[in-house]
């Protein structure tokens, strides 16, 4: 097994694979809690216990260890009492346990004045302007994407201001989308969505003109006219990597967030993260970016699972919690009987 | 030695019969000339004339490069002729139609679809509705007995299965014509015979005209009524030649004499033996003393 893993692209047995999967978590968290714990690796701070006969040092500090050194040598030499302390890490890096706390009672911590949102409020808030972002981007940009992709017309009319249009850094358009859509949620949407939008015309489009032009000569020697080539042979036929294009933009958009939600009234996630960095609650900053990040690992697992069961062609698919609902769902309605022949195909 | 040219009667009186038949393909002096800007333009077929009647079975042979596979595109339509004319029961061909069925050497099986809903395709863009469409395509996978497949996607068939369900999909559309580029060349060798002797028994229960492109001499004489073989660089006419093997046919006459009359005819016309000759590696000695394979 061990010496498998050194071989290019072989394949992974189910174990080993779920272990690597862990590991690329665990290890990132085992170096975080070893510069977290161990004294000995970082901890340029000291955190003053007990003061001793200083005059500048009170309990409680965090002071540089070169400082707090040349106090106690300064108080040794007079006769003093000594300060007494522990080795730290600077404020802006709490450890795992502390943004582990966090991540629970930043939800049943009230906020700090009555008119700043709880953790859970600027979480939706956010998640809204993503939607709404990505949704009115992919409403547009897919079907543009795959009409530029299958006609050359189209893709030589459209892409290349596209190309040179996706350059333009989106948070550029900022203090434009505010002064045209006001300073609510509307210019957020709208660089969420200049943000995904021109990659994902381009993106869509190269995927299309990677459907097997062998499928459309079958399809029209089978009498398909223009219109139902598109329709039933172009999109279903890149309609997976399209879903997995989509996956991966979704990602893009998020990254557009922080830039959008200071734009205008700052709101949401971006909001909570820079008020709690104001009262120096960096426990809570770390746990509002790890939630970030779960939020959109939970996302794309879920999506890539939806996705095996939307596509029962592709041969990774399987059936699972999304089809075995719609059956249940749709026994229920119609009282069917499950299809027999798909059983007749599996024995055979 | 028996010559390829002699019929024994009921061969002879089988041809006859056909040539009595309609004529369902009529090429006529057709040219394709492919140009890419900057390159010189290469002619791919000059001057191509052949005539196809009803329920004929004509196979299309010649060395690669010579065209074959252009010539099926172009009857199908997705290539436009440079030159020349090509009437489908009487009636000019423009562009790719339902009246002739084409089955790839690559499967080109919507993967998307169930092997039902693939035979299915033609009939439902041909505008016949769900119910129709699918009593049909039942109908046409029962002739390829791959029934108990209907609800199986592509990918979970083997490549014998594969190329029966296209062939079920092109016969559902009812063509005058069937056209077969290379369908069973990147089959192996036992399904391929299989393929040949399933291709035989479609072809006597359907009305049907096949059109087969092949490089496989076995496979063309063993399956053809006609055999066009044709010339590479430029794509010409070598011989339209009469397969003297009586009908209906099995694979053990392969061994008999009409057979290896045919099949030594066409390999002298696209391997001629100087050529072979010419075709031959240089002499290297890298081997011990002593152990000679001969």
């Amino acid at each position: 097994m061990a010496s498998n893993w050194t071989r290019p692209l072989a394949g992974l047995s189910p174990t080993a694979s779920r272990g690597f999967w862990a590991a690329s978590f665990l290890v990132p968290l085992a170096l975080w809690c070893a510069i977290s714990y161990l004294p000995f690796i970082w901890h340029p701070m000291v955190r003053v216990v007990d003061a001793g006969d200083s005059t500048w040092l009170t309990p409680g500090e965090l002071v540089e260890r070169a400082a707090f050194a040349t106090e106690n040598v300064d108080l040794v030499g007079r006769r003093a009492r000594p300060a007494t302390g522990l080795l730290s890490n600077p404020v802006f890096l709490p450890a795992p346990h502390e943004v582990a706390r966090a991540l629970v009672t930043g939800f049943t911590t009230p906020p700090a004045r009555p008119e700043e949102p709880w953790l859970h409020q600027a979480l939706w808030h956010s998640i809204q302007v993503i939607f709404w972002g990505f949704f009115v981007s992919s409403l547009i940009g897919v079907p543009l994407g795959i009409l530029c992709g299958a006609l050359p017309a189209m893709g030589r009319l459209v892409e290349p201001f596209i190309e040179f249009f996706r350059y333009l850094p989106a948070p550029a358009f900022g203090a434009l989308a505010v002064a045209v859509l006001g300073i609510e949620d509307a210019p957020k949407v709208a660089i969420i969505f200049i943000g995904t939008f021109f990659q994902q015309v381009l993106v869509i489009a190269n995927t299309t003109r990677r459907i097997d032009p062998a499928l459309l000569e079958a399809a029209e020697t089978l009498g398909a006219s223009r219109r139902t080539l598109i329709t039933r042979v172009v999109v279903p036929g890149i309609i997976t990597d399209v879903y997995t294009d989509m996956r991966v933009l979704l990602g893009w958009a998020w990254t557009y967030l922080i830039v959008a939600e200071l734009i205008g009234v700052s709101s949401g996630i971006t909001y909570f993260i820079n008020q709690q960095a104001k009262y120096r609650a960096y426990d809570r900053v770390f746990a509002s970016i790890i939630l970030i990040g779960l939020i959109g690992l939970a996302t794309d697992l879920v999506l890539a699972s939806l996705g095996r069961q939307l596509f029962p062609w592709m041969k990774t698919a399987r059936s699972g919690w999304f089809t075995s609902g719609v059956a249940l769902f749709r026994r229920r309605r119609k009282g069917a009987a499950p299809e027999k022949v798909a059983e007749e195909v599996a024995s055979a | 030695m028996m010559s390829y040219l002699d019929q024994a009667p009921q061969v002879a009186a089988r041809f006859a019969r056909i040539k009595q038949r309609p004529v369902i393909l009529d090429v006529k002096g057709l040219d394709k000339v492919f140009e890419s800007p900057g390159r010189p333009p290469t002619t791919a077929l000059e001057r191509i004339t052949f005539q196809v009647h009803r329920r004929e079975l004509l196979c299309v042979i010649g060395p690669s490069g010579c065209g074959k596979s252009t010539l099926a595109r172009l009857v199908a339509g997705l290539e436009a002729p440079s030159g020349g004319e090509m009437l489908l029961d009487g009636k000019a061909i423009h562009g790719p139609g339902p009246d002739r069925g084409m089955v790839f050497q690559g499967y080109t099986l919507f993967p998307w679809l169930t092997v039902l809903r693939n035979v299915m395709f033609g009939l439902e863009v041909g505008g016949s509705s769900y119910a129709e469409a699918e009593r049909e395509a039942r109908m046409w996978l029962e002739l390829v007995g791959l029934t108990k497949f209907a609800a199986a996607y592509p990918h979970q068939l083997s490549g014998g299965m594969k190329q029966r369900v296209a062939i079920a999909r092109a016969l559902a559309n009812r063509p005058s014509m069937l056209l077969m580029d290379e369908p069973f060349g990147a089959l192996d060798a036992q399904t391929r015979a299989q393929m040949q002797s399933y291709l035989l028994q479609i072809w006597k229960q359907v009305d049907i005209t096949i059109m087969f492109i092949t490089h496989d001499l076995d496979e063309a004489v063993y399956l053809a009524d006609r055999i066009l073989i044709l010339d590479a660089h430029p794509g010409r006419i070598r011989e339209l030649m009469e397969v003297p093997v009586p009908r209906p046919r099995f694979p053990d006459q392969c061994v008999t004499d009409e057979f290896m009359a045919a099949r030594r005819h066409i390999e002298e016309l696209i391997h001629p033996r100087a050529a072979q000759m010419e075709d031959k590696l240089p002499a290297f000695h890298m081997t011990m003393a002593g152990d000679e394979v001969e």
